[in-house]
């Protein structure tokens, strides 16, 4: 890593996984986001260059990903804009199969003569990789589906509206928290906009048009008496959707001890809940390590399902492929095979869903061609599947790939990627008060905070961003210092209550990090409330 | 033309700025080239080639600015981008923290760059591999590992007349092996300017090692033990501190390095008298580059002197703001050992913990810069000086702050890469008492 970079990680702060993808590319005015790219028919002719110059050389299969790359982020801080960043990024990443062997090859000139010298680049590479190979590659049959098309259905295209009104609503954020009594406070609206084409060999030529936001802030306060600070984050969530996130409506709002949102988002009205609550962590009370229930809102709860239950479904990690960076899984493939493997509780049902509404993972097609669908991984508490893609189906007696092939931009090559994993709503109605009314000894979580879990994703730790103390059924107040350690399988043996669908909500994560070299990956999960029983928490205050 | 050299970068620059109509204008430019190798159960994966070359120009009017950037190189589209920057800057809000462009200084030539691993190719990096891949079959161990060359060149110029340039080299190699029972994992990471440096025989070798003796590993009570960690392991861990080093974060109050009632830690003794932190961009093991953005000069600068708090770094706004000079943040870090190898830390160790690598670690108070992680692929028991035999991976909660406040020994510095950033350090060994292990885990 570059001096440039580690300026770019101090500047981030503490424990990114990877460098969001919003870094790279290039700067552009954004005037050209409002620029269609090049037409569909030309995106055509190219994709064929590629394919046949491919054959030509040798390759078995093709596939040809043309993309362009919008991405924008605002960022201010207090009273002042501190960057504006609008970068655009275009290419080819060209992906064959010769001699049994993968090879890929990208270029950001995208002419014929340059697109055609790339894939037999690409060929190049895969005939040299040939020579130390082990098993010829084994892909899942797949049906051309000839020119068709997919967009995220949008309201409002987030790169139309100007920059001074992300700007404005992000300064009227921060004057909020200022005016509340916050010391300091950061927000940021992020946009993503992939327009992606993909042709194969297998007769697919496919357009799609994937819009993603995250607009974000975290206000700190201090006293500086004792010297002592406190952050909140919002609770937004990135989403797959348009500016309309930001109008939120009344049947958008859950209620409750703070106002929680479902689709779209006030984020005006959570930072001046925001500033309050950062008020009261610096009072609040230091918890008392020991056995809680927990009570785990969405907001929250979608990063322990991101780490203990999507991570470790990744077939890729099941077989030993992220053995050397992310790490592998201890859900083997023994005990799929088993057909009994209780993950969780019976009441424990995940779905694997790369078509949900509004989710960050929502796509017609992935990124080797293969329409996108939705099935169980963890069925009554059983693991019942996995995560795969058209070269691991046939391990897992697939005779069709899941869809879950994706790659962060044109110039990375597509691998397996997790699709949106959600824990299923409870099937008989109860209310989070309900749950609550029933808990004696327990802890209330919002939002999300510190994670950490280990290579096999049998232990993790999570914090969060404002923890309730509940004794007999009543929220009595604040706890600070929280943090809950467990082990995966334990810990979803142990979940005795999800609330009903009324309650469910997505939340979710714009830059989830695998691979070498490292790419991002945009993944939601969806749950409503839910109670774990008996779960270690630490207290993680100390003093230096 | 990815790599540019001097004089060429000059030329291109100066001809950037003719363009300029701005108050003030800065050109950057910067170019890379390299290629990887990834593989796992004993075969290649993927393998790619990059090449990229980016001129970026911010232009600025008052305390406005705009930063355009381009990778095309024609006379039509050097006007383009310098035009481009000139609208967006005159469209930007003012930045009342903006910082006026330095003048010419005279910077150290960087002493990072490696003809060897600036000519490295693709078979250099099969072979490597193939020797990794070996040494695992042969262990009848499963290989998965990554190899990455980069040789790049930054160069900056503006229009008071300050140009810089610099240009170097990086390898980095990383390897696991797991046995087939999937009961011993072991790894080693690697990085250098000079690939000549780098024997991934060797480095196979030590994870063979480690993957076997690993295996069958027993669950000890989670608790406070002395722990030696191996440079790797120390090198993530600290690393999450050396970010920050920031004195406006800690002046605002949120930060490790705040003090308690206002102001900053410089001064104070806040780690044992044994640790001293600094950088120095001509270390001849850890050559780094010799100016940054702002257009500053790095020096050898000390961070933490046996103990106590000599620096944190200043941006130029910061500085002003404060009255002091601007101290850049490092370009790399070192931390001074003893002259103990890593063999005489385990021998002086009646009951401890050998810590090959740690993993995952993440910030949980940033107040007191509370770390949790695991650790990973090789935990051993120590008793009377020796390892008796290997232990299941823990999860620990410990501030590396309060852990430089528990040093016992240090080995001798040695050239270790971090596992999460790939970024190269130079840190010893260190043995510390009462390091905060939480929870067991059931990883390999």
């Amino acid at each position: 890593m570059k001096r440039k970079d580690f300026i770019q990680l101090s500047a981030m702060g503490l424990g990114a996984l990877v460098l969001p993808k919003f870094t790279f590319g290039t700067p552009v005015d954004p005037s050209r986001f409002l620029n269609d790219g090049i037409d569909v028919k030309i995106k055509k002719e190219l994709a064929d260059v590629a394919l046949n110059a491919a054959k030509a050389k040798g390759a078995t299969y093709a596939d040809v990903r043309i993309g362009r790359y919008l991405n924008q982020m605002v960022m201010t801080r207090e009273t002042r804009v501190q960057n504006i960043a609008n970068t655009e990024s275009f290419g080819v990443g060209i992906r064959v199969i010769a001699n049994g062997c993968w090879g890929f090859a990208a270029t950001n000139n995208v002419t014929r003569e340059e697109v055609a010298k790339t894939a037999e680049r690409a060929v190049a590479v895969a005939k040299a990789n040939s020579r130390v190979k082990a098993e010829p590659v084994r892909l899942a049959p797949q049906e051309g589906y000839g020119e068709v098309s997919w967009k995220t259905p949008i309201e409002i295209n987030t790169f139309t509206v100007p920059v001074k009104d992300k700007v404005d609503l992000l300064l009227s954020v921060n004057d909020a928290a200022l005016k509340g009594g916050a010391n300091f406070v950061n927000s940021a609206i992020m946009a993503i906009n992939e327009q992606k084409y993909f042709a194969s060999t297998d007769g697919s030529y496919i357009d799609q048009d994937i819009h993603r936001l995250f607009p974000t802030f975290t206000v700190t306060k201090i006293d500086r008496g004792s010297g002592k600070f406190e952050t909140r984050k919002s609770l937004s969530s990135p989403v797959g959707m348009g500016y309309e996130y930001l109008n939120a409506r009344p049947e958008d709002k859950v209620g409750g001890i703070v106002t929680r949102y479902r689709g779209r988002y006030d984020m005006l009205e959570d930072v001046q809940n925001a500033t309050r609550d950062v008020e009261q962590k610096l009072k609040a009370t230091s918890v008392q390590p020991g056995k809680y229930d927990l009570i785990l809102d969405p907001s929250h709860l979608w990063l322990t399902i991101h780490e203990s239950v999507a991570h470790p479904t990744e077939l890729d990690r099941v077989l030993g492929y992220e053995a050397n960076y992310a790490g592998t899984s201890f859900l083997t493939l023994d005990k799929w095979k088993s057909g009994n493997f209780n993950f969780g509780s019976k009441i424990v049902n995940v779905v694997a869903d790369k078509l949900q509404p509004g989710s960050l993972g929502a796509v017609g097609y992935d990124d080797e061609g293969v329409k996108c669908g939705q099935w169980d991984l963890i069925k009554d508490g059983i693991l019942v599947n996995y995560q795969a893609i058209r070269d691991q189906a046939h391990i897992i007696g697939l005779n069709r790939s899941q869809g879950c092939c994706y790659a962060q931009s044109w110039a990375d090559v597509q691998f397996q990627r997790m699709p949106n994993v959600s824990l299923q709503p409870g099937k008989t109605p109860l209310s989070v008060d309900d749950m609550i009314r029933n808990v004696e000894k327990g802890i209330y979580i919002i939002g999300d905070g510190s994670f950490s879990i280990d290579q096999q994703r049998y232990n993790f730790q999570f914090g969060g961003q404002t923890f309730y103390e509940i004794k007999n059924g009543q929220i009595t107040g604040m706890l600070k210092d929280v943090a809950y350690q467990a082990n995966t399988r334990e810990f979803w043996n142990s979940c005795t209550a999800i609330a009903d669908k009324s309650d469910y909500r997505l939340g979710g994560a714009f830059n989830d990090g695998k691979g070498q070299p490292g790419q991002s990956n945009a993944v939601s999960h969806g749950s409503s409330t839910t109670r774990f029983n008996g779960v270690n928490v630490i207290n993680t205050a100390r003093k230096i | 033309m990815a790599i540019l050299h001097k004089e060429a970068t000059k030329a291109l620059l100066q001809k950037v700025l003719s363009f300029s109509k701005a108050d003030e204008c800065e050109v950057s430019l910067r170019g890379t080239e390299g290629g990887n190798i990834r593989y796992a159960r004993n075969a290649i994966s993927t393998a790619g080639d990059i090449s990229t070359l980016t001129l970026s120009v911010t232009s600025s009017f008052g305390k406005r600015s705009g930063t355009a950037t381009i990778n095309e190189f024609t006379d039509d589209a050097l006007k383009r981008v310098v035009a481009r920057s000139e609208e967006l800057a005159k469209l930007a809000p003012e930045n009342p923290e903006y910082m006026p462009l330095r003048g010419p200084a005279e910077f150290k030539d960087a002493p990072g760059y490696v003809e060897a691993t600036a000519n490295m190719t693709p078979d250099d990096r099969a072979e490597a591999v193939a020797k990794s891949i070996n040494v695992a079959k042969e262990a009848k161990l499963e290989a998965a590992g990554f190899i990455e060359n980069t040789t790049g060149f930054n160069a900056i110029m503006n229009s008071k007349g300050l140009f810089a340039y610099d240009t170097d080299t990086n390898v980095v190699f990383t390897i696991t092996t797991r046995n087939s029972a999937g009961t011993g994992s072991g790894f080693a990471g690697r990085g250098f300017n000079d690939f000549r440096k780098l024997d991934t025989h060797e480095a196979t070798r030590i994870a063979a090692m480690k993957a076997n003796s690993s295996a069958d590993a027993k669950a000890i009570e989670p608790g406070k033990y002395t722990v030696i960690l191996e440079p790797i392991a120390a090198t993530y861990m600290l690393e999450n501190m050396f970010r920050g080093l920031d004195a406006r974060n800690a002046d605002e109050g949120r930060s490790f390095m705040s003090k308690p009632g206002g102001g900053n830690r410089i001064g104070e003794q806040l780690m044992d008298e044994k640790v001293t932190i600094y950088s120095d961009p001509f270390h001849p093991e850890l050559p780094g580059p010799t100016w940054n953005r702002d257009g500053l000069p790095l020096e050898k600068t000390t961070w933490i002197d046996k103990g106590v708090v000599k620096n944190l770094a200043y941006s130029p706004y910061w500085a002003q703001k404060k009255g002091v000079q601007p101290v850049p943040m490092p370009s790399n870090i070192i931390m001074e050992g003893g002259t103990a190898s890593l063999e005489e830390l385990i021998k002086s160790t009646e009951k401890g913990i050998l810590v090959s690598r740690l993993w995952y670690i993440r910030l949980v108070d940033a107040q007191t810069l509370l770390l949790t992680g695991l650790t990973r692929d090789g935990t051993f028991y120590i008793e009377n000086g020796e390892i008796k035999y290997p232990v299941k991976n823990l999860r620990f909660n410990e501030s590396p702050v309060i852990m430089l406040n528990n040093v016992e020994a240090l080995g001798k510095t040695e050239r270790s890469v971090s596992i999460e950033s790939y970024r190269s350090f130079m840190i010893p060994p260190i043995k510390v008492r009462d390091f905060t292990f939480t929870s067991l885990s059931d990883a390999v």
